[in-house]
């Protein structure tokens, strides 16, 4: 392993959070907390402390800060298990409030041409959901932000629900985005998710019925997926007007975060979308750009693009 | 008038639908829909839209005539005697063959296209793996003047050259689809991926019984008009020679791909249970090799293009590359109703090789003077090798003749080394 983790997290410690006892900041070994991030840890532990309640609490921190929570995607082992790794910890480092880690699947219909590119590498190499785990484990151990992750069923299909949710909370994932499991079919897994402390985050869409966008309020955990566009991933900007009138009506049906993704492409838009959703998702550009050079430069490349992404929602 | 109770919606209790046997759209425990929630203004208009002309005189009408005036129905059922000598069994061919553009596929088209058309969508979008569907698309697009965009994997273009043409004749638009394996299941993400994006003005004409609720059963009701038609067909036929009315043929026999031709063949039989329902999957190299398209028989449950289905998938949840000498049957998936009909029994799917496609092609060109798509060829080259170890001497099966092989021609002789005493280049330099 290149670097050290920079945090340890014990598993006697990983059960204590699991069960209650400590908050996940308070778990912080080192003492370079920045201030603001610092939250009361029984505040937290009477939370929620699972997944659902993780990404909750990085929701309310950004929001203790009057800006919305920034969101960055990456695709695990893309270009490779390291790389990736490194630069999911460079996007925590440089600012985000909450990763989501991709595990690509052969058949991505929500997805453009920029991540559809990166999985197709990924799924050539032949690595596999358990090297994505045993990264994620890493990962988990080295930032104290919550990882989520965002494939398809069709995987968790394949290794069973029950033992897919297991191996993803023992390897520290707070929840999951499964966009191809729409409401009325997510009732099993949301089931199997929540048994095993894991958030389970649902897409809503401005097409979505008022039926469907109350089943959809009523069933998320940790936040909602707000899509910010009629379209897949990395090719069209955020419809800025469509996606605010998506979130006032979620607002109206719901306490839950409400973050905006597809379509956010720089820290202009970002800025845009802070100023009326709780959380802005970023996954195509941070893509694009750990493509763009060689993966040593990749986890740089990545926070500076973070940082500016930051700097986007605290303006918002 | 009296006043509905106002309504206030759920707010943060889990929505707990009905167990899926008892949803719309699911077959036991396949079908369903998923499919990211920015399809489902478009699904759920299509089932309303669906509902409400299947319950239309005046669009069943139209359907009908040009079902007849354009495409050429019904249909003929042929008792092809050399055939039924040379395999031991008396069988019947359903000849969607002579619809118009050469296959079944015009049947499930004009209905969609119809109702796309009612929907006030004015861009169609299909894929397609033969090219069938494609050209069958592109015809009912140039009908009734839509505008029209089909993909089609980049390694089927180069096989269905014959079809791409067509479709461009026709004037629809052919996107080489250069993604993922390069074959009709990529060419169907990239469909969802343009619907995804468009759906405010176009419909997404899925070209098989499969995809999302409620295109199976949709699918299924528009293909049923091939059973409807040989149920008749052969016990008319029946009762010419032998005076015995209301017979029923032992068996019905399809090849299977998504499941279209199939299921409309079946359709009128399912509730006849002593009429053995038999599909016949493409095998490759052969089952097990690990170059095969026979998904019932290879497969595992699982999600693919927005139904629970039966699926090539590994034991990681990677969807594997299918393999068929058929661009039309190259498909990992199959429909929900099969992947139900083969669960309860009540259907019978088996497969057939690369080698028995081949043969299925020859044989009907030499002893029937049909040339068929090397995707019925799989039905044919099954029941010549293997018809016997399932069916008794004296059965009467009615086999269904999806199309026909023009298209298939340069492939077969390409993959097969038949040497046909033209050589393609020479040919090239005498049009040249
Ligand atoms: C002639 C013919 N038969 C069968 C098929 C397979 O499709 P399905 O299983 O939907 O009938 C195709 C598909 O392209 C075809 O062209």
């Amino acid at each position: 392993m290149a670097d050290e983790p920079i945090r340890i997290v014990t598993e006697d410690l990983r059960d204590a959070i699991a069960d209650g006892e400590v908050a996940p900041s308070a778990v912080d070994e080192t003492d370079d907390i920045p201030p603001e991030r610092v939250v009361d840890p029984a505040d937290v532990a009477a939370e929620r402390p699972d997944g659902a309640g993780r990404v909750a609490h990085a929701f309310a921190a950004a929001r203790a800060q009057d800006r919305a929570a920034l969101v960055i995607y990456l695709p695990a082992g893309f270009p490779d298990h390291d790389t990736s790794r490194a630069c999911l910890a460079a996007a925590a480092e440089a600012g985000a409030d909450v990763l989501e880690v991709g595990f690509p699947f052969s058949d991505p219909v929500m997805d453009g041409p920029i991540i559809q590119a990166a999985n197709q590498q990924v799924l050539e190499r032949g690595v596999t959901v358990a090297d994505h785990l045993a990264m994620c484990t890493v990962l988990t151990d080295e930032v104290d932000v919550p990882a989520l992750v965002m494939t398809y069923v069709t995987i968790a299909d394949a290794h069973g629900y029950g033992r897919f949710a297991d191996e993803l909370a023992a390897a520290g994932i707070a929840g999951t985005i499964l966009p191809d499991l729409p409401v009325d079919e997510s009732g099993p897994w949301d089931d199997v998710a929540a048994g095993a402390g894991l958030a389970s985050v649902l897409m809503a869409s401005s097409v979505s019925s008022d039926r469907r966008l109350d089943a959809i309020a009523g069933s998320s955990t940790g936040f909602i997926y707000a899509t910010g566009l009629l379209g897949v991933t990395g090719v069209k900007s955020v419809a800025r007007r469509a996606s605010e009138d998506l979130v006032d009506r979620l607002r109206t049906r719901t306490d839950t975060p409400i973050a905006v993704g597809v379509g956010v492409k720089d820290a202009q838009d970002a800025r845009a979308v802070a100023g009326f959703a709780d959380g802005v998702i970023v996954g195509s550009e941070v893509v694009a750009v750990v493509a763009d050079g060689a993966p040593a430069g990749a986890p740089d490349r990545v926070a500076a693009l973070v940082a500016e992404l930051r700097r986007g929602v605290e303006q918002g | 008038m009296t006043h509905a109770p106002t309504h206030h919606p759920p707010r943060s209790s889990k929505m707990s639908p009905p167990p899926p046997s008892e949803r719309p759209g699911y077959f036991g425990r396949f079908g369903g829909q998923f499919v990211p929630e920015a399809l489902f203004g478009a699904i759920e208009e299509l089932a309303d839209a669906w509902a409400d002309a299947s319950a239309d005189e005046a669009f069943t009408d139209e359907l009908d005539r040009l079902r007849r005036h354009y495409g050429g129905r019904p249909t003929a059922l042929y008792l092809a005697e050399r055939l039924s000598e040379e395999a031991g069994i008396a069988t019947w061919l359903k000849r969607e063959d002579l619809a118009h553009t050469g296959s079944h596929k015009l049947n499930n088209v004009v209905g969609q296209a119809l109702l796309a058309k009612r929907m006030g969508k004015p861009r169609i979008i299909a894929e397609t793996g033969a090219g069938q569907h494609g050209v069958a698309t592109a015809t009912a697009a140039a009908l009734f003047g839509q505008e029209c965009t089909v993909y089609m994997g980049a390694e089927d273009c180069r096989r269905q050259r014959l079809n791409v043409v067509r479709m461009q004749l026709l004037g629809a638009e052919v996107v080489p689809v250069e993604s993922g394996t390069r074959t009709l299941k990529d060419a169907i993400n990239e469909a969802f991926r343009d619907w995804v994006s468009n759906v405010d003005t176009t419909h997404y004409l899925i070209g098989s019984a499969m995809g999302p609720h409620p295109f199976p059963t949709m699918v299924r009701t528009l293909q049923s008009v091939i059973s409807l038609e040989s149920r008749a067909q052969f016990a008319e036929q029946v009762e010419e020679t032998t005076g015995v009315a209301g017979a029923l043929p032992d068996a019905v026999i399809a090849c299977v791909g998504g499941g279209s031709n199939a299921i409309g063949s079946f359709a009128d039989y399912i509730d006849h249970p002593e009429v053995a329902l038999i599909g016949i999957e493409a095998a490759g190299h052969g089952v097990g090799s690990g170059h095969s398209a026979a998904t019932i028989t290879e497969g595992r449950e699982a999600v693919l293009h927005g139904a629970r289905q039966i699926a090539l998938v590994d034991d990681d949840g990677q969807v594997q590359p299918a393999h068929s000498v058929s661009a039309g049957l190259d498909y990992p998936g199959v429909g929900p109703e099969h992947a139900h009909l083969a669960d309860t029994g009540r259907g019978t799917y088996l497969s057939a090789t690369d080698d028995d496609a081949l043969l299925g092609f020859r044989r009907t060109s030499e002893l029937e003077g049909i040339i068929p798509a090397l995707e019925p060829a799989h039905a044919v080259g099954w029941l010549l090798r293997h018809g016997h170890e399932v069916l008794d001497d004296d059965a009467r099966v009615v086999l269904t003749m999806s199309g026909r092989g023009d298209k298939d021609v340069d492939e077969v002789v390409r993959v097969a080394g038949w040497d046909v005493g033209v050589d393609l280049d020479e040919a090239d330099k005498v049009v040249d």
